[in-house]
């Protein structure tokens, strides 16, 4: 039984962060930084024709205004994917710093580089920029017309970034089969944001000779790649520091303001710049959420089984590739493999339009694939007449189910496990017996979703970790990773890991917790659900190679043979009688200090992984609709994660919170609106997007199956991403047993309901 | 940073009132939850501001001989709701401001600021209609009063002239006395938001509590001003308690309000809501005032 992993320790940083003294990038930037603000492109798609500088050069205070004609012609990508040295597999290169072709309201036209925060906004607000308009398109499927306006003419005569398809049996035979029933449904999910508490920001500076850039990131070593992909110099030439960063959630896995914030300081010499997003800039102008609309046909036999499926998928990338296609071809991944059918066709479009780039968001694409597939499955349930616990308990995925791709396999019977406690938690069976066949105003009902997931990238994209263990002299040690803390709570569980592999007391691990492109060992950072998951086997490694010089060295103080020896919560133990024969700081101060024999005791590793992990769950939700009023109320929610052994039960619970949270706003709140007439964002703010708060939650409850992942050295696979992923659909389901009425689109506002409650005869006027 | 060119406090109302007469181009600042909103979005960028946030004078709840509650105009929305004044006899009110925002700006953010702010969907606005509330201002000519429906212009703009401040909000006796009343503000989440629409209902029954003497209804968001409806109220007066009146009552309010398209709401959706949150905030107001319903 380990002493640290799998016990609720409190956070490593908790009391930094709870005391305010954990520094973020605005913290540590130097008050004499120059202050960088951009100006934003104010047509939805066109040409910058000119801009006046002249009297934003004026002002007192203001020291330099670049602009899209100023910059290098130099093309460069922003997702945050580990590079792909074969050239078909790299991101795609579609932005520069700033940009003469505008392709969405609120693109980088130009910046002023001023001495304070408003002589730079007043610089900004005297630019004068003269556009040429182009007509812009908002919407997926307008835009793969081809007389649509073409957005990237550079990258030939479509606005289709990518199309893959999945072709598995013969659909089109298959649906010939007499008395199937046929489901068919559309179903949209909005433009939201991450809405992260720290915008993002970076400073940078240059130093002998090279530029160094400090961000709020998630994946400081692949910015220093993007940063200098972006400026045309050696990678080597960059160096990154991610300190404390106050929540991504995926925003902060791009390459966001990082290039052009260095590339900024080059042009004043070197001296300090600061750049840092408004709340209003970082809805429009760093990454959102990707609005997937799906179109789903069914056909089944009277029990409901699977005979023949379609999946399309439109994906709304906005106005640069970012992430591109890999959200989308992940939910369409999925499709397939949750409800296993013979014959299955899959088509996934990710198509430019004139709006907010979408990158990685929490759960890259799932949420989306989710929210129409989970509510399809109940539309089957209606059409057949079937309980929906029942169908998705004799359909879904069954034990030893095997991804050819991934080879991913499904060990236990995770499924039902986290179905069984989540009906138990919510009292489903009784509620759904108690809300059938309900009248008047104010209705309730239950709902599930489940959701499928992974834990990594591979094998679609490198998985690595490096881990880098130094010995202090007296028995603790630090480590390093480039597994990045974001506020999840990484460095805790990280630490937990390390406590349990070297054999220390969990206090004696001091984590470092910044990562320094220059200092740290390399790793591709918070994505993915990855990082327990990854870095559990670089730190087993490291762990045991720091352990193995130790115990030699032990060998040469105590003379007792390597294979008696143990460290065992920091002390070396003989194993033949258990006797203590030293401290590993009695141990370690001998060696760094020996006359003889002096050494500084280290260990590196880097594994790479080329295996991958399902992760699975669900989501019971209960609502109250009144019907009148158009709103739902929340009363319960459940969240249940097979996520394999729990590190740190707490701080996965509070992950779960976190998730669900998320699941409520896109459910019924969050979404990002454009006006039609001119492209421009309506609600890139904190009042009019609808993030849900306290008082819009329920009390959140979080259960876990822990069945241990064979592939991990701690049991553990993918917790980060998940617990946002099947909340929405639960409450569609949950709405649906309320009031008969399906909502194939989310959030599922009082607009919405309104007009579907109309449709359906439920309210008059 | 806020891009400021001054700040004056003002020591004292007359002080404040000379400084408006000096400085005809400045904004008045209380609270700030508005003005250092406004100039962060640039809309009063480089703007002269006039503080009367040390008018203490200007702060608290109180009885006057009459009978009449003045409300300081710059009484914070959480003092308000506090007040053991407002709480004997003017609850509806209490309850009102206690859904602005959330804690912290229920704090800063005062009655005068959130009438003088001249919106629609203020949430004490469509309450003080409801209560026909009597705003007071002290200018160089000492002070003038005049009734919240005047106060009112238009979208943004309202009735201070040169030199004046904000110094009070009156509720006659009239309209508090054995009257009950409710406040439904409809907004897409529930703290932290801006009414979608506000209805604020009170009534005064008889002694027997069967009959409707006086019911007043206003609404928020359902024009470019809070405004009464007064079909509703003509309906409701005189006629004998029933969920059918409440209907009534209801439905009437839609000869009066006139809500409109935009964005935030569709103007079908704001009627439907309309009508659906007067009947309930009529029921809860006649429950309140002690009717069987």
């Amino acid at each position: 039984m380990s002493k640290s992993v799998g016990k609720s320790i409190p956070r490593v940083d908790a009391f930094e962060k709870a005391t305010g003294r954990a520094k973020y990038v605005d913290d540590l930037c130097g008050r004499d930084a120059l202050i960088i603000k951009v100006c934003r492109s104010t047509i939805a798609h066109g040409y910058v024709k000119s801009i006046d500088t002249k009297e934003a050069e004026a002002i007192c205070g203001v020291v330099k205004v670049l602009t899209c004609f100023d910059v290098p012609d130099i093309p460069f990508p922003t997702a945050g994917h580990p590079w792909s040295t074969d050239p078909s597999h790299q991101d795609i290169a579609d932005r520069k710093l700033l940009n003469q072709h505008v392709r969405y309201y609120g693109d980088d036209v130009a910046v002023v580089i001023a001495e304070n925060e408003i002589a730079a906004v007043q610089g900004v607000r005297a630019l004068k920029v003269e556009y040429e308009e182009l007509p812009f398109v908002l919407d997926v499927q307008e835009a793969m017309k081809p007389d649509a306006p073409l957005i990237h003419d550079e990258r030939g005569d479509s606005n289709i970034v990518a199309h893959t398809s999945i072709n598995n049996g013969n659909y089109e035979e298959a649906r010939k089969e007499p008395g199937l029933i046929k489901v068919e449904g559309w179903y949209d999910t909005p433009t939201v944001q991450h809405c992260h508490i720290e915008n993002h920001g970076c400073y940078a500076y240059e130093e002998a000779g090279r530029v160094v850039v400090v961000s709020s990131t998630q994946i400081p070593h692949i910015v220093r790649r993007c940063t200098a992909q972006a400026l045309g110099r050696p990678w080597g030439d960059v160096r990154i520091i991610k300190p404390y960063v106050g929540g991504g959630f995926g925003n902060k896995q791009d390459a966001l303001y990082e290039p052009l914030c260095a590339w900024c300081s080059t042009k004043v010499g070197g001296r300090l710049v600061h750049y840092e997003c408004t709340r209003e800039e970082t809805f429009v102008c760093n990454r959102v959420r990707h609005a997937i609309r799906t179109h789903i046909i069914s056909y089944v036999r009277p029990n409901g089984e699977l005979v023949a499926r379609k999946f399309e998928a439109f994906s709304n990338q906005g106005a640069y590739a970012s992430h591109g296609h890999g959200i989308v071809a992940k939910g369409m991944g999925a499709f397939p493999q949750l409800y296993p059918c013979p014959n299955v066709e899959c088509d996934a479009y990710t198509v430019y339009t004139n709006r907010p780039v979408a990158g990685a968001m929490r759960a890259y694409g799932i949420p989306q694939a989710m929210f129409a597939g989970e509510s399809h499955i109940d539309d089957i349930c209606k059409a057949i007449g079937m309980e929906p616990l029942e169908y998705r308990r004799k359909y879904l995925m069954p034990v030893g189910y095997v991804d050819n791709f991934s080879k991913n396999e499904m060990y236990y019977d995770s499924f039902n496990q986290c179905l069984d406690k989540g009906m138990k938690a919510i009292d489903y069976e009784r509620k759904l017996k108690e809300y059938q066949n309900q009248t008047g105003p104010i209705r309730r009902g239950v709902g599930v979703a489940v959701f499928w997931y992974n834990s990594g990238v591979w094998p679609i994209s490198l998985e690595s970790s490096s881990c880098r263990m130094v010995l202090n002299q007296d028995g603790s040690l630090q480590f390093q990773l480039g597994e990045t803390e974001i506020g999840q709570g990484g460095d805790t569980a990280f630490s937990q890991m390390v406590a349990d592999a070297v054999g220390v007391p969990v206090e004696d691990v001091h984590v470092v917790s910044t990562q320094d492109t220059d200092v740290c060992p390399f790793g591709t950072g918070a994505y993915a659900s990855r990082q327990s998951y990854i870095a559990s086997f670089s730190i087993k490694q490291t762990g045991q190679a720091l352990k193995e010089r130790i115990l030699e060295i032990a060998h040469e103080q105590t003379r007792m043979p390597v294979s008696s020896l143990d460290l065992v919560d920091g002390k070396i133990i003989r194993t033949t009688d258990g006797r203590v024969l030293k401290t590993l700081g009695e141990l370690a101060t001998e060696s760094l200090y020996s006359l003889e024999h002096s050494q500084h005791i280290t260990a590196e590793k880097t594994t790479q992984i080329k295996s991958n992990a399902y992760t699975f769950g669900c989501t019971f939700a209960e609502v109250e609709v009144d019907i009148p009023m158009c709103k739902v109320k929340l009363l319960n929610m459940v969240n249940v994660h097979d996520c394999g052994t729990l590190i740190n039960p707490a701080l996965a619970e509070a992950q779960v919170h976190g998730g669900m949270s998320m699941a409520i706003g896109y459910g019924l709140s969050e979404e990002l609106k454009f006006d039609e007439k001119t492209g421009r964002p309506l609600n890139n703010n904190l009042l009019d997007y609808k993030l849900s708060t306290m008082m819009d939650h329920p009390h959140l409850k979080s259960a876990f199956v822990e069945n241990p992942e064979p592939t991990s050295p701690y049991g553990v696979k993918g917790l980060g991403e998940p617990p946002a992923a099947s909340g929405a659909p639960a409450i569609r389901n949950a709405i649906f047993q309320a009031t008969g009425v399906a909502i194939d689109r989310c959030p599922m506002t009082p607009h919405v309901l309104y007009k579907e409650f109309k449709a359906a005869g439920l309210i008059e006027d | 940073m806020y891009d400021m060119k001054a700040l004056y406090e003002a020591t004292s109302v007359d002080d404040a009132v000379a400084l408006r007469i000096a400085h005809p181009e400045a904004q008045i600042i209380a609270g700030g939850s508005d003005v250092l909103v406004q100039m962060r979005e640039g809309r009063r960028a480089g703007a002269e501001l006039i503080s009367i946030q040390k008018l203490d004078e200007l702060r608290g709840v109180k009885m006057e001989e009459d009978g009449t509650i003045r409300i300081g105009s710059l009484t914070s929305f959480s003092h308000i709701t506090k007040d053991p004044i407002i709480q004997k006899h003017l609850l509806v009110l209490g309850e009102a401001v206690d859904q602005v925002g959330g804690p912290q700006i229920r704090n800063i953010g005062t009655i005068g600021g959130n009438t003088c702010n001249g919106v629609t969907s203020a949430d004490s606005a469509s309450t003080l209609f409801a209560l026909d509330a009597i705003i007071e201002l002290t200018g160089p000519n000492g002070v003038r009063r005049l009734p919240i429906q005047e106060f009112y212009i238009k979208a943004g703009k309202v009735d201070i002239r040169e030199g004046e401040i904000q110094t009070g909000i009156l509720i006659p006796k009239e309209s508090y006395e054995n009257c009950c009343g409710h406040y439904v503000k409809y907004a897409m989440r529930n703290a932290m938001d801006i009414a979608t629409l506000g209805t604020s209902v009170n009534v005064r029954l008889s002694v027997d509590k069967k009959t409707v003497e006086r019911a007043r209804v206003a609404f928020g968001v359902a024009g470019p001003i809070p405004m009464r409806a007064a079909t509703a109220e003509n309906l409701a007066a005189g006629k004998p308690i029933s969920m059918e009146l409440a209907e009534a009552f209801g439905k009437a309010v839609r000869e009066d309000i006139n809500p409109r398209d935009s964005w935030r709401a569709a103007k079908d959706f704001r009627l439907h809501i309309a009508v659906e949150s007067a009947k309930r905030a009529f029921i809860e107001s006649v429950k309140l005032a002690g009717g069987d319903l």
